[in-house]
């Protein structure tokens, strides 16, 4: 990909007039269409997250700040907490990837019941998420007392809004796959180009799975970042340059 | 629901009959275009109120009321982030690029219409939270367009209760208009070029507009995550920014952030946004001055390869605005050399640009007189750039009126020039009717001049050292009396360039309202935009079949061609030589629209 | 045509511009000549760049400008060309980076003999410590900080104690001796830059900064604090005086000891009513304050300030203006009182009377005067209560006549223009706010409402 931009860069638009003629992006029924766009979205939240973990660094290594783990008495010490939503958003992923398969397989029941579950785990998640905020809140772990636990709050609230944000799209892609949503009739022009309702259903989920997988990930740096001892932020921190 | 992409519908889907989906709910391009480039235009007159108040006052000072210490640093900080933000920000990529993306590539329109439509009122919105702090208690926030906590947040500062808030929050919701947009024009760019458009045949105002995009995608976050954190340590008490501090004399409950922190993450924005604004107009100067020479653009790889290297390089010499800010002094060896090697790539536009209209065949007309006018102030801004870039020469100038000359000459009256010039060239896109010539002239020759004799004293006053954002000098040991002469010339020439903006104003209501319309490519410009069998465009842009690009848009002057240009949907078997009978340029257009 | 001749002129105009301004870079007062150098090296290879650049324009403007017959070049590019002068530009732009990067060098190495001392900053005041005769700064934070411990020094730290404080805005140099500065503020970000020395460095609170230079140059210069600090900013001035080593010792001499200024007097109250006797004359035995006899009220003013004005009318700092008629008479009562015991004891006494809100006797618009006060605010609070951290006297309650003879001596220059007032020049540059009578009046009714 990159070699060919540079190669593409080199290109002497001057010679050859009509040489080459490629095809519209658009036209090829290869690629899906949204793919792009959402790949690009998520590289604009990956730099929003990077740069919150970037200053998470930096602030780790000033003397006022208390790691919430690392001690004893730290809440996660033992992050039992943080493996139970861990696995409740991995099921959650794996229902998608399996709903999105048996979608290209045309096995539209299987699909139903995985994106059913891919749902039902989501939603597990955000409550189970919801439930150690108030667990923290109770032991006195307050946003504003120090800043270890204003990062905590601060990235699972970002990631409970971007997982909202998926929500918004997953749910509808689950009603249409029980057919609702379905345009009643359509222009005979248009009809052509519209791609068959299975397609449909399948560049959706590519979407839906790539996007959860994406949660996923950033949920596990997020992890990561708030159940490590000061020792980690220390040997991550000198690796930055601080 | 998913809106439906239209770019790549053969008929339109959506048939706009009503007022209000045509012009205000309106999902077309062109559309949206004009609304973001009247809302910015319109917030940007607003801002240039400001900056006369502000130079009132240090022209004059002690004469006007109204304007206190407190209302002038409002003042600076509202004209700064309207100007960079709000006004350059929006009418460059909002404006001109919603209107040229889909055209120059030969597209339908964006593809995501829809989202294009909530962008432009995203970012109406966020105008209207920027402009309702005028109206909220304690006014505006005054912190300065950096906004750099600690003092943006703490009393002593103007606005620092619902001003800075609602600055915040204005911030964030722009950032979400943008992505918005910026995700429809990185994908329309990537995807929807027509047959034959390969990325190397895009014209150069293309290549601006995309990669600032691209830049504007990246960097805008940046200034997102330190809105969110500098919003919490004022509304919530933590202590991202904030370190133990006894504000007025008294203790506050912070402790232990780092307001260093917040200068990195602002100026990880910062100075890509400088790009963000100066790369489409570098693009959009490039093809006005092929168009008007009658001449390709000089270099055009180079021209493309610069664009994408200042875009890569604009990432690490951010802290060249950080150079007496107290971090590690050591960070200025790299930044400084960084900056420097940037000034190589912009270098080379400038050559380029002045190469290009070496043997051509120059027409003087009013957008060429804007984009000669570029070159000049831009070679002055960037140079004057080589002084605070150089971390050593910085240490005298920095904070004094030095920088601000620098920033108005290169990333104020440059990319103005440019808008301008655009504007000029392609009003007859948009509208169908040039603007009158005479008052297009009156309106360069009072700008272009006036502008240099704002702006090149002004360096001098930061020689002088005297510092910026200050509401007077009042007395000091090493500024002589005659400096106030110069302020108070300086001002003179403020007003000067700010009333001559009516007559661009008038201009355009007269020539809207009372010009005749011109032919359909007054400027005989072979680039695709030009190209359309209706123009101004309808909706759809391409009638009937999307155009099919054969060359690049730089095709003028071609020996052994008779007409001086050759639209880039010319096949080369339309093209009509030297020996063959000689057509007029209108044949060509008509073949050309209907391969 | 005319756009070739513009730019030609323009191009001219620069440098004429450039050769006859009398607007340059003010003499230099340190050792870093070297820096003026680079600017120089910067200066001369831009100009050429700039000069060269817009006259080939010019001249590519009027010789290949619009003809009827003739055809512009085909040459997409010349690689040859292009090579070239990107080369020479990345010459040009390594002769500028190089002789930097080398300067930079040595101001981010001060060299090992240079001497220690602290600036401290906050809005809108500069405070500073030398390290005393153990040649160590004390400990400090920003929690220290109180009414008599002004910098946040460490009460418990053992190098602290010798420590020499100034709090009042005026610092004092030894010439060519190498000073290291570090750098500190209280509250929010500001800058300590002097012109003359050309060197600058922002304070940041939560961290210490810090920059070198030697001062080779005797004289007094400006403090400018060129970080945007809050609505005062513009009036943060300190003054730094290179003074000959002999001058210098004496004047540090004379500078207090952090354990000097701990647990330090308290006047007596009951010492300072026989004293008061003499003020009661004028001012009234509460200190109501006399329009007759042109006396202020005084009780119920911050003791800082009152303390203040009379060093001052002691001093000669206020009072000796020669058109000061009220000054002079108050500058003559002030030198009945023998030393800093009785001041402190008279202060103590005034503190301790009370006496009614006076009419006022201006009229003006209220809500007019509101908007103005805001900037007022920033020092003297927003009940211009007073404030001891801004060095602010209390200004409700006080005459309205006596407020308006002051702003307008400030003004004038009545009052505030000697050069050891050294907190009166922010107030001139404040009241000149105030462009006309009306205004003042204004503001005026807005402060005797509160």
């Amino acid at each position: 990909m990159s070699l060919n931009f540079f190669r593409t860069l080199q290109e002497k638009p001057w010679l050859q007039p009509d040489a080459v003629l490629p095809e519209r992006v658009m036209d090829r029924s290869d690629i899906n269409p949204k793919k792009l766009p959402l790949i690009v979205f998520l590289g604009i939240v990956s730099v929003f997250f990077f740069l919150f973990l970037i200053t998470f660094l930096a602030r780790s290594q000033y003397p006022d700040f208390q790691a919430l783990a690392g001690e004893t008495w730290q809440p996660f010490y033992h992050p039992q907490q943080l493996w139970i939503n861990t696995g409740l958003l991995l099921i959650a992923c794996v229902a998608l990837q399996v709903a999105l398969m048996a979608t290209r397989r045309q096995n539209i029941h299987t699909a139903q019941i995985a994106l059913c579950l891919a749902l039902l785990f989501t939603l597990q998640f955000g409550a189970a998420q919801l439930l150690l905020w108030r667990h923290l809140y109770k032991l006195g772990f307050y946003m504003a007392s120090n800043p270890a636990n204003s990062y905590f709050y601060l990235l699972t609230a970002l990631h409970g809004l971007h997982l909202i944000g998926g929500l918004f799209v997953l749910v509808p892609v689950i009603l249409r796959s029980f057919g609702f949503f379905r345009p009643a009739t359509t222009a005979p022009q248009q009809r052509p180009l519209q791609p068959p309702r299975q397609q449909q259903l399948q560049y959706s989920l590519e979407l839906c799975a790539l996007y959860w997988h994406y949660l996923f990930v950033i949920w596990l740096l997020i992890f990561f970042f708030n159940a490590s001892s000061p020792a980690v932020y220390k040997t991550l921190a000198a690796l930055c340059g601080y | 629901m998913p809106h439906v992409a239209i770019a790549d519908q053969t008929s339109e889907l959506h048939d706009p009959r009503s007022f209000i989906t045509k012009y205000i709910w309106s999902q077309d391009h062109k559309v949206i275009a004009i609304q973001y480039a009247l809302t910015a235009i319109g917030v940007g007159l607003i801002a240039l109120v400001l900056s006369a108040m502000m130079r009132l006052q240090l022209g004059f000072p002690d004469t006007f009321d109204f304007i206190t210490p407190n209302a002038y640093l409002q003042f600076v900080t509202m004209h700064g982030m309207i100007m960079v933000v709000y006004l350059l920000t929006a009418l460059l990529l909002g404006g001109f690029g919603n209107y040229l993306i889909p055209l120059m590539i030969g597209a339908r329109d964006m593809v995501f219409p829809y989202l294009n439509m909530l962008s432009y009122w995203t970012y109406l919105l966020s105008v209207l939270i920027l402009l309702a702090s005028f109206f909220v208690p304690g006014g505006p926030t005054g912190a300065g367009w950096t906004l750099y906590p600690p003092q943006a947040i703490l009393p002593g500062t103007p606005g620092v209760d619902a001003g800075i808030v609602l600055m915040l929050v204005s911030l964030a919701v722009f950032i979400i208009a943008f992505t918005m947009g910026g995700l429809n024009y990185v994908t329309t760019v990537l995807q929807a070029r027509t047959h034959g458009m390969t990325l190397m045949r895009m014209p150069l105002s293309l290549w601006g507009i995309f990669t600032a995009t691209v830049l504007g995608l990246l960097a805008f976050p940046a200034l997102l995550v330190s809105a969110i954190m500098m919003a919490l340590d004022k509304l919530i008490g933590t202590s991202f920014f904030m370190p133990a501090i006894v504000s007025l004399g008294e203790q506050l409950d912070y402790t232990g952030g780092s307001p260093i922190l917040f200068q990195h993450l602002f100026w990880f924005f910062g100075h890509p946004e400088v790009y963000i604004v100066a790369l489409p107009a570098f693009g959009m100067v490039s093809d006005v001055l092929a168009v008007h020479a009658r001449k390709n653009i000089f270099g055009y790889r180079m021209m493309v390869w610069a664009i994408v290297i200042i875009g890569f390089l604009s990432f690490i010499v951010w802290a060249h605005h950080m150079y007496v800010s107290g971090m590690n002094p050591v960070f200025g060896y790299f930044f400084a050399t960084t900056t420097l090697i940037i000034a190589v790539p912009t270098a080379i536009k400038v050559y380029n640009w002045v190469l290009t209209l070496w043997r051509g065949n120059i027409h003087l007309t009013v957008p060429m007189l804007f984009a000669i006018g570029f070159i000049f102030t831009f070679t002055h801004g960037g140079l004057t750039g080589l002084f605070l870039g150089n971390v050593v020469v910085d240490l005298p100038l920095s904070d004094t009126y030095f920088v601000v000359a620098h920033f108005h000459m290169v990333m104020g009256v440059s990319p103005i020039m440019v808008l301008f010039a655009a504007i000029y060239h392609w009003f007859p896109l948009v509208t169908g009717k040039r603007l009158h010539d005479g008052l297009g002239k009156l309106h360069f020759w009072i700008t272009f001049l006036g502008t240099y004799a704002i702006y090149l004293p002004m360096h001098y006053l930061g020689f002088l050292g005297v510092p910026r954002r200050y509401f007077a000098l009042g007395s000091t040991d090493f500024i002589p009396e005659s400096a106030q002469t110069l302020n108070a010339s300086i001002t003179v020439s403020a007003i000067v360039v700010g009333l001559a903006q009516l007559i661009f104003i008038f201009n355009l209501i007269w020539t809207l309202r009372k010009a005749k319309p011109c032919s359909p490519n007054p400027w005989g410009a072979a680039s695709l935009e030009w190209q359309t069998p209706n123009v101004p465009p309808r909706h759809g842009n391409w009638g009937q079949k999307l155009p099919t690009v054969y060359r690049w848009a730089y095709d003028y002057s071609v020996p052994g061609i008779t007409s001086d240009f050759i639209p880039q949907n010319i096949s080369e078997d339309a093209v009509i030589r030297d020996a063959e009978t000689s057509g007029d340029v209108d044949d060509h257009s008509d073949k050309g629209s209907h391969t | 045509m005319k756009l070739a001749i513009a730019l030609v002129i323009l191009v001219a105009l620069s440098l004429v511009f450039h050769f006859i301004s009398p607007w340059w870079l003010t003499p230099i007062a340190s050792n870093w000549g070297s820096i003026d150098d680079t600017i120089e090296i910067t200066f001369w290879i831009t100009g050429a760049v700039f000069v060269a650049v817009n006259l080939f324009l010019a001249y590519v403007v009027f010789r290949y400008r619009f003809q009827k017959n003739r055809r512009a070049h085909y040459e997409p590019e010349n690689k040859k060309l292009e090579v070239w002068l990107t080369v020479i530009t990345a010459t040009g732009v390594c002769l500028m980076l190089a002789p930097g990067l080398v300067v930079w060098a040595k101001f981010v190495n001060p060299p090992t003999d240079a001497a220690e001392l602290e600036v401290v900053a906050q809005q809108w005041q500069w405070g500073f410590r030398f390290p005393g005769e153990d040649q160590t700064l004390g400990k400090s934070d920003v929690r220290f900080i109180s009414v008599t411990n002004p910098l946040g020094i460490d009460p418990k730290d053992p190098f602290a104690q010798d420590d020499i404080i100034i709090d009042n805005n005026e610092l004092h140099l030894p010439i060519n001796q190498a000073v290291k500065v570090w750098i500190r503020s209280k509250d929010v970000l500001h800058n300590f830059a002097v012109p003359q020395f050309r060197v600058k460095m922002d304070a940041v609170p939560g961290l210490v900064s810090s920059l070198w230079f030697t001062p080779e140059k005797i004289g007094r210069f400006d403090i400018l604090c060129m970080e945007l600090c809050g609505i005062a900013h513009h009036t943060m001035r300190g003054f730094v005086v290179v003074d000959s080593e002999t001058d210098f010792q004496q004047w540090l001499s004379q500078q207090p000891t952090f354990a000097s200024t701990q647990g330090g007097p308290v006047g007596d109250a009951v010492a300072g009513e026989s004293l008061y006797a003499l003020c009661s004359s004028c001012h009234g035995p509460r200190g109501e304050g006399n329009q007759a006899l042109n006396a202020p009220r005084i009780s119920g003013q911050s003791p800082h300030y009152l303390k203040r004005q009379l060093v001052y009318y002691k001093a000669g700092i206020r009072g000796r203006h020669p058109e000061d008629t009220y000054g002079q008479q108050m500058a003559a009562m002030a030198e009945t009182l023998p030393d800093e015991t009785a001041i402190n004891d008279v202060v103590a006494y005034i503190q301790t009377l009370s006496s009614s809100t006076p009419a006022a006797t201006l009229t003006g618009h209220r809500d007019k005067g509101q908007p103005l006060f805001v900037s007022c605010a920033a020092c003297h609070g927003a009940q211009g209560q007073g404030r001891f951290s801004t060095s602010a006297p209390r200004l409700a309650g006080l005459q309205d006549w006596y407020l308006k003879r002051q702003l307008v001596n400030y003004q004038t220059g009545l009052r505030g223009a000697h050069a050891a007032d050294n907190f009166g020049k922010q107030m001139t540059l404040m009241a000149n706010m105030l462009s006309d009578e009306e205004s003042m009046n204004n503001l005026l009714a807005y402060i005797q409402s509160l």
